[in-house]
This record gives C-alpha cells, sequence and structure tokens, in this order.
C-alpha cells in the first residue's frame, strides 16, 4: 500500500484550516480589547492591521500578476 | 591584547593550509576550528584596540575596533562557522579556500580603520565571491561570475577615485563620518561605490544574477557578507543621509514585487536579500539612535534567517538537484527537518511575534513613525507584507506543500542539519529573548519590542495577509508559476555585452577582410610578377594560419571578454593617479 502521509489525508487539511480561522476570528476579536498606544492616529484603529495586511497582500500578488509579469517575462531561454 | 592578531588574519592565513590537509577528518577539524578560533581572538579585542603599519606617508590601520564593527564581526563569525558546518560534505578544497578568503576579506572590510586599507579588502572580497559562484562550474555559473566581478570591478573604482578624492581634499584615510555633501564629488563617489556592493536598485542585478547560480553551500557565505559589509560602511559614513531613505524604500518595494513571479526559489530568496537590505539602508537614512539599532540588529537577524532559508532549499537542491517552484512541491513526506527550519526561517523573515525580525524590523519601522514619515511607514508595512508573501509563504509553500511533485528525497545529510538547527536556535532566540542582542547595539536601546499592541498589530497583519494568499490560491487568481525569465536591470549587461561584441567583432572582420584583400590577394599576385611561386604559396600558408576560429569562441562565451584586460589597466592607471597625488 502506499504510504499516506500528514496532508494526503482530507480530514488533516480540512483540521488545518479550521485551528487557521479560529486563529483569525480570536484575534480579530481580542483586537478591539487591546489597549493602543500608536503613535500615528490609525494605528489605534480597530482592525486596521488585519485590513491593510489583506488588501496589502492582494495589491501586491495582482500588481506583480497583471503589471510586472506582462512586461518582464520573456521565455526560459531568452538568454541562452 | 598582545595575543591578539587582526581579525582577518586567522581567516585569511588558515585558507593556504586547506589544501595540504590530505585526512577527511584532519580537514574538517580544521574548517570548524578557524572560525572558533578567529571567535575567541575577537573576543579578547577590546573597543579601542588596533594595528596599524607605516605606508608611503601614511598609516594603514589594519584593524580599529569599536562597538559597530564588533557586532559585525561576531555575526560574521557564526555565519562562517554555520557555514563551514553546512559545507562539510564538500570535497573541493577551492570552494573552502575561497570561502575563507572570502570571509576574511569581510572581516578586513569591517575592522579597516583607514580607507585604503578598506579598499584592498573591498577588492579582496569580490575575489574570493567570484570563486564561490564559478566553482559551482556550470555553464551559467562562468558567465554569471564574469558579470559579478565586472560589477564589482567597476564598484571598486568608482569607491577608489572617491577615496582618493577624499584623501586629497581632507587629507585623511580614517573611515569615519563622511556624509553626502552638495557638489563634493568624493562624497558622491564613495556613496555609490558603496551601494552597488549595497544592490541598490538598478546597481542591484549583481545579486539576483550571480547569487542563484552560486554553489549551494557557497551562496550562504555569499547572502551573509557583502551586502552586509556595504551596510556597515554605510553605517559608519552615512548614517542620517536623506537620499538613503528613499532608495532603501525603494529596494523593499520593488525586489518583492520580482520576488512574487520569480519560479527559482534561490532567485526568489536572492530578491528578498535585496528587500531586506533595504530595509537596513532605510534605517540608516533615517539616522536616528533607534534607527540605526534597528538596522545593524536587522543586519544580524537578516544574516542568520536569510541563511537558514538558503540552507533548507540548499539542501532541498542537494538532495533533488531542482531549486524551481514548477518542478518542486510536497516535500514535507520526507524531508520534515528541513521543512520544519524552512518554515522557521520563514516565520523569522516575517517577523511573527517570537521570531526575529519581530524585533528588530520594527525598530525601523517605529523610527520611521517617530520621525512622522508616514509615506515612508506605508511604504515599509507594505514591504512588511511584501516579505510574508514571497519568504513567509512562498519559500516553504513550493518547496514543501502545494502540489506533490513525485519526488521522495532522503532528509537532509547530519551537516546540514546541524548547521540549519544552529541558524534557528538563534533565529528564535534573538525573536524571543532580545536582551543580549540590543546589548551589542552601537547605541543603548530603549526600545520595547513586545508590547500587547504591537503584538497584536504584527499577528493581525500576518495573519490577513496568509488569508489573502489562501483565498486567492484557492479561487486561482494566484499567478500560476511558471518557467521563464524576468526581465531586470541585467538586461543591459547581458544585451549590451552582445552589442559590444557584434561590433568589436564586426569591426574586426571589417578590418580582416581588407587585410586579406591587401595581404592575400591584391600584394602576392602584386608581387608574384617578380617572382611567382613562392609568394602566392606564403601568402595562403599565412591565410589559413590566421584564418579565426577565434570568433566563434567568443560568440558562445556569453560575457565581454575583452572588459576584463581593459579595467585591470585602467585600475593600474588609478594605482599610478593615487602615487602621484599622495606624492604631489
Amino acid at each position: 500500500m502506499k504510504k499516506e502521509y500528514l496532508f494526503d489525508k482530507p480530514k488533516n487539511v480540512k483540521r488545518f484550516f479550521t485551528l487557521f480561522y479560529i486563529l483569525l476570528a480570536v484575534f480579530l476579536i481580542a483586537d478591539f480589547f487591546t489597549a493602543k498606544h500608536g503613535e500615528l492616529p490609525w494605528e489605534n484603529w480597530p482592525a486596521f492591521y488585519a485590513v491593510f495586511g489583506f488588501v496589502a497582500f492582494v495589491f501586491l500578488v495582482f500588481g506583480a500578476k497583471y503589471i510586472l509579469r506582462p512586461l518582464v517575462k520573456r521565455r526560459e531561454d531568452y538568454y541562452e | 591584547m598582545s595575543n591578539s592578531v587582526p581579525p582577518f588574519a586567522i581567516f585569511l592565513a588558515g585558507a593556504f593550509v586547506v589544501p595540504f590537509l590530505r585526512n577527511r577528518i584532519l580537514k574538517s577539524a580544521w574548517l570548524l576550528l578557524l572560525p572558533v578560533l578567529s571567535f575567541v581572538n575577537l573576543v579578547h579585542l577590546s573597543p579601542g584596540a588596533s594595528f596599524s603599519v607605516p605606508f608611503l606617508d601614511y598609516e594603514l590601520v589594519l584593524c580599529q575596533v569599536d562597538r559597530l564593527s564588533l557586532v559585525f564581526g561576531y555575526v560574521f563569525h557564526l555565519a562562517a562557522l554555520i557555514g563551514f558546518i553546512y559545507a562539510l560534505h564538500v570535497k573541493d578544497d577551492l570552494q573552502h579556500m575561497a570561502a575563507f578568503f572570502y570571509g576574511g576579506s569581510a572581516l578586513g572590510v569591517i575592522f579597516a580603520g583607514d580607507f585604503l586599507t578598506l579598499f584592498v579588502f573591498w577588492e579582496l572580497l569580490t575575489l574570493g565571491s567570484v570563486f564561490l559562484i564559478w566553482t559551482n562550474r556550470t555553464r551559467a555559473a562562468l558567465g554569471a561570475g564574469f558579470r559579478y566581478a565586472l560589477y564589482h570591478i567597476i564598484g571598486g573604482l568608482v569607491l577608489l577615485a572617491g577615496i582618493l578624492l577624499h584623501v586629497k581634499q581632507t587629507g585623511s584615510t580614517a573611515v569615519a563620518f563622511i556624509g553626502l555633501q552638495e557638489g563634493n564629488l568624493a562624497s558622491w563617489l564613495i556613496f555609490i561605490g558603496v551601494g552597488i556592493n549595497c544592490a541598490w536598485p538598478i546597481l542591484h542585478p549583481w545579486v539576483t544574477d550571480a547569487y542563484p547560480e552560486s554553489t549551494i553551500t557557497g551562496i550562504i557565505f555569499l547572502s551573509a557578507l557583502t551586502t552586509k559589509s556595504a551596510v556597515y560602511v554605510l553605517a559608519r559614513a552615512y548614517p542620517g543621509t536623506p537620499l538613503l531613505i528613499w532608495i532603501g524604500a525603494a529596494m523593499a518595494c520593488f525586489a518583492m514585487v520580482y520576488a512574487v513571479i520569480e519560479n527559482d526559489l534561490r532567485r526568489v530568496l536572492s530578491y528578498s536579500l535585496i528587500n531586506q537590505v533595504g530595509f537596513m539602508v532605510c534605517g540608516i537614512g533615517i539616522g536616528t539612535e533607534l534607527a540605526i539599532n534597528g538596522a545593524i540588529s536587522h543586519a544580524v537577524n537578516d544574516i542568520l534567517f536569510k541563511a537558514l532559508l538558503f540552507m533548507s532549499i540548499g539542501a532541498v537542491m542537494y538532495r533533488t538537484g531542482k531549486s524551481k517552484c514548477t518542478e518542486l512541491g510536497g516535500l514535507y513526506r520526507t524531508m520534515p527537518a528541513t521543512c520544519i527550519f524552512c518554515i522557521i526561517g520563514a516565520a523569522s523573515i516575517s517577523g511573527f511575534p517570537l521570531f526575529s525580525a519581530f524585533v528588530s524590523k520594527s525598530m525601523i519601522i517605529s523610527a520611521a513613525a517617530h520621525g512622522g514619515m508616514i509615506l515612508l511607514w506605508f511604504l515599509l508595512m507594505f514591504a512588511s507584507t511584501g516579505v510574508l508573501e514571497h519568504a513567509g509563504i512562498k519559500v516553504p509553500f513550493f518547496a514543501f506543500f502545494s502540489h506533490d511533485s513525485g519526488l521522495r528525497p532522503r532528509e537532509a545529510p547530519w551537516n546540514m542539519l546541524t548547521a540549519m538547527g544552529i541558524a534557528a536556535f538563534f533565529c528564535i532566540f534573538n525573536g524571543a529573548f532580545p536582551g543580549p542582542l540590543y546589548s551589542l547595539m552601537p547605541f543603548p536601546v530603549d526600545y520595547q519590542p513586545y508590547t500587547a499592541a504591537h503584538v497584536m498589530g504584527q499577528t493581525l497583519l500576518l495573519l490577513f495577509a496568509s488569508l489573502a494568499f489562501v483565498l486567492l490560491l484557492m479561487s486561482g487568481l494566484y499567478p500560476a508559476e511558471m518557467r521563464a525569465v524576468n526581465l531586470d536591470a541585467d538586461w543591459f549587461f547581458r544585451k549590451g555585452s552582445r552589442l559590444v561584441l557584434t561590433v568589436v567583432t564586426g569591426i574586426a572582420a571589417f578590418v580582416a577582410r581588407i587585410g586579406e584583400a591587401l595581404f592575400i590577394r591584391f600584394l602576392p599576385s602584386f608581387l608574384s610578377n617578380f617572382s611567382r611561386r613562392p609568394v602566392s604559396r606564403m601568402a595562403e600558408a599565412v591565410g589559413r594560419a590566421g584564418n579565426p576560429g577565434n570568433q566563434d569562441r567568443l560568440d558562445q562565451l556569453n560575457v565581454i571578454p575583452s572588459g576584463v584586460p581593459v579595467i585591470l589597466a585602467v585600475a593600474f592607471l588609478y594605482v599610478l593617479a593615487f602615487y602621484f597625488i599622495v606624492k604631489g
């Protein structure tokens, strides 16, 4: 029989993601109860970093995919 | 003090013993003993110690010790020890010699008390490092090594020109604060010369072109030393230079966009290197005590987690011979330890709480906030998210998870695992207990990374950025990994060199044609009027001997063969110029 590894079982993958989403929720809720002392005003908004992280990530990936890649991508043997 | 030698001496001298040790165990012992011995020597040097020898009318200060140089000295030794443990299985003496030579030169740079000594070690640094690329012994490595050498020779010449002008203007050779001065050419030349080794945008392609072509073990040394010694010189000579803030921000932001679409993981990490050095350059540009401490502590941490990441991908490459996202995947199955070390490195570079970047990068970002630099703050936060993308998620995910490549390599050899273990230990130790790291900084550290708000903010940023990754991947919007070349600033060199070659060989062919017409066709037939057979036979013979198969060979080599001697000649002229300036 072929050896099965940790994430070969769909159940384990599901467990991993459940854990991940719980973690997200816990931290997001806790953020509303954290005392802030940020120097910049928006640092003290609830969930600011969560929104910033999400948006910045999507912005970066789309920038790379739709702007940079079409400009610079060449065949792998371009310099050969 | 009296029993100590300059920090570079043990590495440089020890390098030449390596080929004479024929016994395998003896050689391994030597490789591990030297960094330890050199470190013990360094510990005995206290701030203020110096060695100097007279040269012409100057005193060459071979070594001058202060807090700033000591931090770099310590971490360079740690990196060297880790690197040699990682490379213990390598049988190629030349690689070990180059690594010692390179490490010794880097120590020479950071302890140099005057600019002339610094320059000499700066050049030796290039010499040592280029062999770590060439010893990979592939065609790509040969070409990349030549381009690498060319960049650094040009950078070295710019630096030397700056140093000569500086010495002429100020009469001082001391490695000390210079600062960028309006209309002062010397300060600009030194600035740019150092900037080439620091991989500033457009001056950077030597990193992303050559590092991924180097040997699996050599890249551990390369990633630690060249750029960090340039960061050291900037911290020494140009702290608080506003231009550096924007150069640093540009480095941090542009490199990571390339990293997102790059397929070769060692190249992804090379872009990541530029991105991280960008944070340091930024900190030096801000120039406050908090920012400088942030830059230096981040340099220390970066050396360790970048080494760890390069080592984990190196181990994968050692076992599978592959380093591209499109060819890897699912390796957690049979290389679990390497996978865990890679994840520790990824968590450290991303700045998760309890991991190293959390306590160092945040000082730089805080310094930006303190100074009210709002645009900069946003750029650095954006870059922090980007670090998570390309180094925090992409590197471990595409190597060890993602689709199953079907590869079932064995776990990395014990020496590689040991080296990764040591680096991983320091990544977590520096992150969880930043006290010892902070105590080594040039200025007293009054910074508390572990506040509830900071931990919460950073964790949320990273978690929700990870969520973005999960959603993009599941929806199929995440850019597919592709086998491709992405054009970068090295295009100008690589295609430019071809243009030069075409022009030069074009001219040569033209001259040859004229020569042929004149000496092979016209003159012999002309002369043969006087004496018919012998001369035309001679001419035929000459024609055959001079028939150039050379042009084909030039076309094959993807390099500028004529450039190197020219630059050597220019270097010689610089030395002459120096002699006359000093004497005059």
